[in-house]
């Protein structure tokens, strides 16, 4: 879920999330690594512990995320 | 520098992996022009030129794919100013990466590595055009035109009570500065980029304040007795 997710409750983001997890620049470090294992349809998650709550509280991270994995999976079809 | 709770075994994790295989159709082909792209930029003379060359081009198709994906920010913006704002971000997205070609660790494909850097200019260029000449208010006034605002109709008692007892916790236990951060880019969502242009600081000090001061409210929620699972559960 999107941290501006419209479904996602104002108290939740408000409060952001409440499991561990990277900071901005950690998340920078390893989100390509994040989409390729999204993409590879392998659990990137438990790979990569501490980046989806990041994203769930970093609306610009989770947006530099959607982007990334939008251009990967774009330029891997043509 | 890690300035959040990175889990015990992230850093560990991160230099094991190994690059994921590739399942997808042309991935091996992407792999290979990948490959040698990487190749071109550790030569030297007119082959690290070519591949520089060809390194700038992409950058450009990610910028170009960025800025579109914004267009509805950037509506006011002219396809000539667009045109320039791809070409800087690629141009600082290129020196970013070959100031920091001997950090690539191979735990991607090159050119996923590389897009990232052009995506994250492209976007932090973008939010800050289409903030450009908006004023961003640092004071906390806003909470309190909001906690005075009627409930909305999907709000229920419980969320109710939740958001008068957080704007209690901000008064009692954030700093000023921890406030002000809260407000900004919390309740009143301004992009953390044009925070911290405006405040002379980066995306990850904001992101660690804004960190601290959602960490204090939930303790301090906590302490008066605030459930706070049904609201903040992290399912995707």
């Amino acid at each position: 879920m999107s941290p501006t997710d419209p479904e996602r409750g104002l108290a939740a983001r408000l409060l952001g999330p409440s499991e561990p997890e990277v900071s901005c620049e950690e998340c920078f470090e390893l989100l390509d690594e994040y989409v390729e294992l999204e993409l590879a349809g392998a659990d990137a998650d438990a790979r990569l512990p501490g980046m989806r709550a990041h994203l769930q509280g970093c609306p610009a991270c989770d947006e530099d995320h959607r982007s990334l994995r939008a251009l990967v999976a774009r330029m891997d079809r043509d | 520098m890690s300035v959040l709770v990175p889990p015990p075994t992230l850093r560990a994790s991160a230099r094991v992996y190994a690059a994921p295989r590739m399942t997808r159709a042309g991935g091996a082909t992407r792999d290979k022009a990948s490959q040698a792209l990487l190749h071109g930029l550790r030569q030297t003379g007119p082959a690290r030129d070519a591949a520089i060359g060809d390194l700038h081009a992409l950058l450009m198709r990610g910028a170009h794919h960025e800025l579109a994906r914004r267009a509805g920010q950037l509506a006011d913006v002219s396809r000539g100013e667009r045109d320039d704002l791809a070409t800087q971000a690629a141009d600082d997205a290129l020196a970013a990466i070959l100031a920091k070609l001997d950090t690539f660790r191979g735990a991607s494909r090159f050119t996923t590595w590389a897009y990232k850097f052009v995506l994250l200019e492209a976007g932090v260029k973008a939010r800050r055009r289409a903030w450009q000449g908006r004023e961003v208010a640092l004071e906390d006034q806003s909470w309190g035109q909001f906690a005075d605002r009627a409930p909305s109709p999907q709000e229920t008692l419980e969320d109710t009570e939740l958001l008068q007892a957080i704007g209690v916790a901000m008064e009692t236990d954030l700093t000023r500065h921890q406030r002000e951060v809260f407000v900004a880019l919390a309740l009143n969502a301004v992009p953390i980029d044009v925070l911290a242009e405006r405040l002379s600081t980066t995306r990850g000090a904001l992101y660690k304040t804004l960190h601290d001061a959602r960490r204090k409210l939930r303790a301090a929620l906590a302490r008066a007795g605030h459930p706070l699972h049904d609201h903040t559960g992290g399912g995707t």
